[in-house]
């Protein structure tokens, strides 16, 4: 029981649903519509292609009957003609369909996860906490690489299928319906069979898949513990465990094979049914005159080409079936609607100052746990201001309150006056730079890495940032310079020379306000000086915030402000505070022990 | 094809089962392809005007040869991809047998993800050629020898003729399908660039919001996509260019057969039921003709697989017994000493551990403490032979711990690793892990040391209880015990405790010392830690920096001494103080 559970817990995020739910394709279908005249012409050209393929079978009925059996060379040389041509026509349309097809489902695709990466650029901070990246990375890549198949090859080629089955019954009902009938009774046990295969492989795949899952976590866990495994020894039931799911893997291939190696035999054995019925009945009716020769040649080609659509639509089945497992989990990801809304009627922000103000901000990440409570301050345009505090004293939460990466649940914050929810986020955060303590550098360029890729910010600021910031020596000693990637194998920037990157980032950006959150805790001895010096170039002129764990680096704030469990409990200046002799007080003295030790 | 040849002796376990298939080929191809040749006799039979009933024994004999052709089609199946499947399983065995046996510095430099690609990827290539492969090309070249041989008995002029287009036809699918691996390639090369592009978009949201990027990290998206579908269109191209080309070149060859053949009817040189017979045999030539470029492909790969699956048969580890093992030692005692040990984790990187000198006496308890990067678990990472040392030796009872067996040394250690690792088993399995024999009592006692016990009593399944993503989720505190209740388990001669109270809260920590204490007292034990309460009642604490040991005493004697170690219990005092504020 357990392991039926699991098996199915590993197949969740497979094939399960329905093949069609018109719900989701009719949402689907909105990303055909600036294509629909490409649709409609690549059906128009299955068409063709059906045609064409059907045509022949006949054709050469004719060149049998009429010429070859009344030994008329030139006939039989025009019917070769005509034969040729439909073959270099069947092969223009079926090259420009399946371009066709593939065109369109590539440009779907595009549209589809360009307007998903939009959406997912929207979304709120409190959404991104919720999902592991992960998972949204295989929502943009993986599930909609699924709907490629559905776009291209799917509808169209169902069309394609379909249109060739009418075309050969066609063909064949009007050269004999008794001998269609006959040749066609086969299918009746062809269908069964099919079902059966399909119900049993689908099974049999279903533990293979669970048996692969199980045997690539225990690889996973295994290489990934190797050190475990080696410390205790264990390396021979390593490989004993392993052989063990190996084993079980294998079989449940094998019982695959086994379907597939009755499966196959059986649909030729059908296939020669119906040409051996042909040939008894058809060929009787040759001899009393009824049917002629070509008849019963191109029904045998027909009866060969009857099978392959069919086949086809079973597997478009389950193109389908996963299309729409993965339609709904891309629409789902669509429909979240967890947005910080702009105001209706944003007020212009125009020169902005900096003054900040919070008034009884209240807030919870979750809900009723409040990780700051009745928060009350002000900073001056151009002041300098720290917070300190322990991990957790809600430090960071005032920050990305500011930034509106998420809102306040009571209370306001003003910027120069004005309440922040009253102005777009995009205002209101391009005049905000943010250093993280977690540094954060894209797979690109230096260049591209201080002003993130705008083309508003030319290479001479750049460099002039570095410059100021002091890291212009490091980076032309880079052998390309700017211009180099930061993640190609061979060069490793040291944390000291990340984090001063991301010091050029937030000054190549000039804010108004400037917030750096812990920016310097993970910076060895070495950097340290260039970086205190970087910092103050930075502050210059600008409205900044400060959080950090080494106080040295705010001694010289205009402002200390000490959080202790989501609430301010103290505030002045360096001095001011050591007089008290409370929490900053103990933290300072713990600060000097540290330095101390370095 | 160099790196296939390594595939014979896996071969050749299943000689017998081969040689069968093969065999079965043979008879499966002389049925299918007498079927047209029966078939052609009852055309031209309706054409002479014989008896109704002998066409139903045409159909009959139609009919009876598909059902024995299908009889050998099925033994096929059953031999060679039956085979293709076992060799399959024995090459994954003999893979995880390697990679189990490599060096920790091999999986330095080779991440799981490699490993794991290794393990399905290339593998999956190696079964598709030994399976797939060498059915379809075995039964290709008997189909493609009977079905020329009896075109042949037909007619000689035609079969030349019919068989003209068909190396142009192998050579075009080959070409093609070459360029298609090429331009695949570059598909999912840029798929992974696109990936990565996404992966690190969502990982920085915070930075591209902050910085209100969201507008050009769409332009960057957009150009990555764009390119994206770009490749995937050039390959398109080729694509969608295979399969007409393939059926229009076999077409013509059908369509030339129809001409030639339909003329030579007319002057009575052949007869309507060998032009039909023709007509199918090409349909039947159809597919192994394709199917050859298509196998060339794949052996290509297979070698390619084949060749990164046989660098890891090759590499053989460096810390492993020699000839100067000396196997009379099956035990030791548990005197550990340092001489002039140096020590770095690659040729060109920079040396971790230098000149370390140490003695632990057998019994003695010994703290190590320092900076993030000072070498502590370097250190100890040596005692097991994790790595060996760069200079120097390591010497346990006396003895260079080369030559002791590796299953002497490491089952004489009890490690608990810095980072807690366990497995997606039963907490009971997992403790035992080091010790499969134990029996429950000790499990139990092991775990109540650790103070695991008690939290492992209020889950619904106890003891049988798995953990994992499948499973229930632990606490970090709660692994960590659990992990220190492995390494009691085994009850080593050695305890090594890498930062194993890092997620655990000083109470509780107190305790498990306090339980450990009775199971230190005849080990040697090595404690490493950042919290000075976890060390401050060793024997000895010795203070690293830099890769070198900077102070050694008790810890009374080292605060004394006010250095690094006197500072950082002061600064942890004071932290102590500040956390008791509310």
């Amino acid at each position: 029981m357990a392991e039926e559970k699991e098996k199915k817990d590993i197949n969740e995020d497979e094939v399960i649903g329905k093949a069609y739910d018109s719900h989701l394709m009719r949402r689907l279908l909105q990303y055909l519509k600036p294509y629909r005249w490409l649709v409609i012409l690549a059906i128009v050209l299955t068409i063709g292609v059906s045609l064409a393929t059907t045509i022949r079978p006949y054709l050469t009925k004719i060149a049998v009957d009429n010429y070859i059996i009344n030994k008329d060379e030139i006939g039989l040389r025009n019917i070769i003609l005509i034969l040729f041509g439909t073959l270099i026509f069947q092969g223009i349309l079926q090259y420009s369909m399946t371009y066709l097809t593939q065109w369109i489902g590539q440009k779907t695709i595009y549209d589809l996860r360009m307007n998903l990466f939009k959406h997912l650029q929207q979304l709120s901070m409190n959404f991104f906490d919720r999902n592991p990246v992960g998972r949204l990375v295989t929502r943009l890549t993986n599930d909609i690489e699924v709907l490629n198949e559905m776009f291209s090859s799917g509808i169209v080629m169902v069309f394609a299928d379909i249109f060739t089955i009418a075309g050969i019954l066609f063909f064949m009902f009007s050269l004999s319906w008794q001998l269609t009938l006959i040749s066609l009774s086969v299918i009746i046990p062809l269908a069964y069979a099919t079902v059966i295969f399909r119900k049993k492989v689908r099974i049999a795949y279903r533990d293979v898949r669970f048996l692969i899952a199980k045997m690539n976590s225990f690889l996973q866990e295994h290489v990934s513990g190797i050190l475990v495994v080696k410390i205790f020894n264990k390396e021979n039931k390593m490989k004993d465990d392993f052989e063990k799911i190996n084993y079980d893997h294998t079989a449940a291939n094998k019982k695959s094979v086994l379907y597939y190696s009755v499966f196959f035999p059986i649909v030729e054995l059908i296939g020669a049914i119906s040409v051996a019925l042909i040939i008894w009945y058809g060929g009787g009716k040759v001899v009393q005159g009824a049917l002629t020769l070509g008849i019963l040649i191109s029904f045998i080609q027909y009866a060969e080409m009857f099978f392959r659509p069919i086949r086809d639509l079973s597997e478009k089945y389950n193109i389908m079936q996963t299309a729409m497992a993965s339609s709904e989990r891309i629409f789902n990801l669509m429909d979240q609607k967890t947005i910080i809304p702009d105001p209706e009627k944003p007020l212009e922000l125009k020169n902005v100052k900096g003054n900040i103000e919070f008034k009884d901000v209240y807030f919870a990440y979750i809900k009723d746990e409040h990780v700051l409570k009745n928060i009350s301050f002000s900073i001056k345009q151009g002041e300098k201001i720290a917070f300190v505090g322990a991990t957790g004293a809600g430090k960071t939460t005032i920050i990305n309150l500011l930034c509106r990466f998420y809102d306040v649940q009571k209370g306001e914050i003003l910027l120069d006056g004005i309440n922040i929810k009253d102005i777009r986020k995009e205002d209101l955060r391009k005049n905000i730079s943010l250093v993280l303590q977690d540094i954060f550098l894209f797979s690109d360029t230096i260049e591209n890495n201080i002003n993130l890729s705008n083309e508003n910010i030319p290479l001479e600021k750049v460099k002039k940032a570095a410059e100021i910031i002091g890291i212009d020596n490091f980076i032309d000693k880079l052998p390309n310079g700017y211009q180099q990637n930061v993640k190609e194998r061979g060069v490793t920037l040291s944390q000291g020379q990340r984090q001063l990157i991301t010091f050029a980032r937030a000054l190549v950006y000039e804010p108004k306000i400037l917030i750096l959150d812990e920016a310097t805790s993970s910076v060895d001895t070495h950097s340290e000086i260039l970086i205190q010096n970087a910092i103050e170039k930075l502050m210059e002129g600008r409205t900044s915030i400060i959080i950090a764990h080494r106080l040295s680096t705010i001694q010289k704030c205009d402002k200390i402000i000490v959080m202790h469990k989501g609430e301010i409990r103290e505030s002045g200046t360096h001095q001011q505070l050591l007089e008290l002799g409370g929490i900053y007080s103990k933290l300072y003295q713990l600060q000097y022990k540290e330095s101390l030790a370095q | 094809m160099t790196y296939l040849k390594r595939l014979l002796p896996y071969l050749k376990v299943y000689k017998k089962k081969l040689l069968l298939g093969f065999t079965v080929i043979v008879f499966g191809a002389v049925f299918t392809n007498i079927i047209p040749f029966v078939i052609s006799r009852a055309i031209d039979s309706i054409k002479t005007n014989v008896e109704f009933s002998s066409l139903g024994g045409y159909a009959l004999i139609t009919v009876g040869f598909a059902l024995l052709s299908g009889v050998f089609l099925y033994f096929t199946r059953q031999t060679i991809i039956v085979v293709s499947r076992e060799i399959e399983n024995d090459l994954r065995n003999d893979f995880v047998t390697h990679i189990r046996e490599q060096d920790l510095q091999y999986f330095h430099f080779h991440p799981t993800g490699e490993v794991m690609a290794l393990a399905t990827n290339d593998i999956s290539a190696v079964r598709n050629f030994l399976g797939p492969g060498i059915m379809y090309s075995s039964e290709t070249f008997i189909n493609f020898i009977m079905a020329l041989s009896l075109m042949l008995s037909l007619n000689v002029h035609l079969t030349l003729i019919a068989v003209l287009p068909i190396p142009l036809i192998s050579y075009v699918v080959y070409r093609v399908g070459k360029s298609i691996n090429y331009k695949f390639e570059r598909v999912q090369s840029q798929f992974s660039d696109l990936t990565t592009r996404a992966q690190e978009n969502l990982a920085g949201i915070k930075v591209v919001k902050s910085y209100v990027r969201e507008n050009s990290e769409y332009e960057i998206f957009e150009r990555e996509s764009k390119n994206y579908q770009e490749k995937n269109m050039s390959l398109a191209i080729v694509q969608s260019f295979s399969f007409p080309m393939m059926f229009l070149l076999t077409g013509i060859s059908v369509v030339i057969v129809l001409y030639i053949g339909g003329n030579m009817v007319i002057d009575g040189s052949l007869s309507i039921g060998q032009l039909t017979a023709f007509i199918i045999y090409l349909g039947l030539l159809t597919w192994p003709i394709i199917a050859f470029g298509w196998i060339v492909n794949l052996t290509q790969r297979a070698n390619a697989s084949m060749m990164r699956l046989c660098h890891v048969f090759d590499s053989k580890p460096e810390i492993n017994d020699t000839e100067i093992t000396d196997n009379n030692i099956t035990a030791i005692k548990g005197e550990i000493e340092f001489r002039d040990v140096s020590f770095k984790y690659g040729t060109d990187l920079p040396f971790v551990l230098k000149d370390i000198n140490l003695k632990i006496k057998n019994g003695e308890t010994i703290g190590i403490i320092g900076h993030t990067g000072s070498g502590k678990s370097s250190i100890i990472n040596l005692i097991p032979r994790l790595f060996d040392s760069v200079n120097g030796e390591i010497l346990i009872d006396g003895i260079n711990i080369k030559k002791i067996p590796l299953n002497v040394l490491r089952s004489s250690i009890g490690y608990v690793p810095q980072e807690t690792f366990l497995f997606s088993d039963t907490i009971e399995n997992n403790i035992s892990y080091g010790n499969e024999k134990l029996d429950k009592e000790k499990i139990i006692a092991a775990s109540k040391i650790s103070q695991l016990y008690k939290d492992i009593d209020l889950l619904p399944k106890r003891f049988e209880a798995i953990l994992g993503e499948r499973g229930i989720n632990l606490s970090g505190g709660q692994k960590q015990r659990a992990s220190i209740a492995r390494a009691i388990a085994v009850n080593p001669k050695i305890l090594i405790l890498d930062d194993a109270f890092s997620a655990v809260d000083t109470y509780t920590e107190e305790e498990i010392l306090s339980g450990l204490r009775d199971v230190m007292e005849n080990r040697t034990t090595i404690l490493i830690s950042h919290r000075v309460s976890t060390l401050k009642n060793s024997d000895r604490i010795i203070v690293l920096k830099d890769g070198r040991i900077v102070e050694t005493g008790t810890h009374a004697s080292l605060i004394q001494q006010e250095g690094i170690y006197a500072d950082i219990y002061f600064k942890q005092l004071l932290e102590q103080e500040l956390e008791k504020l509310d």
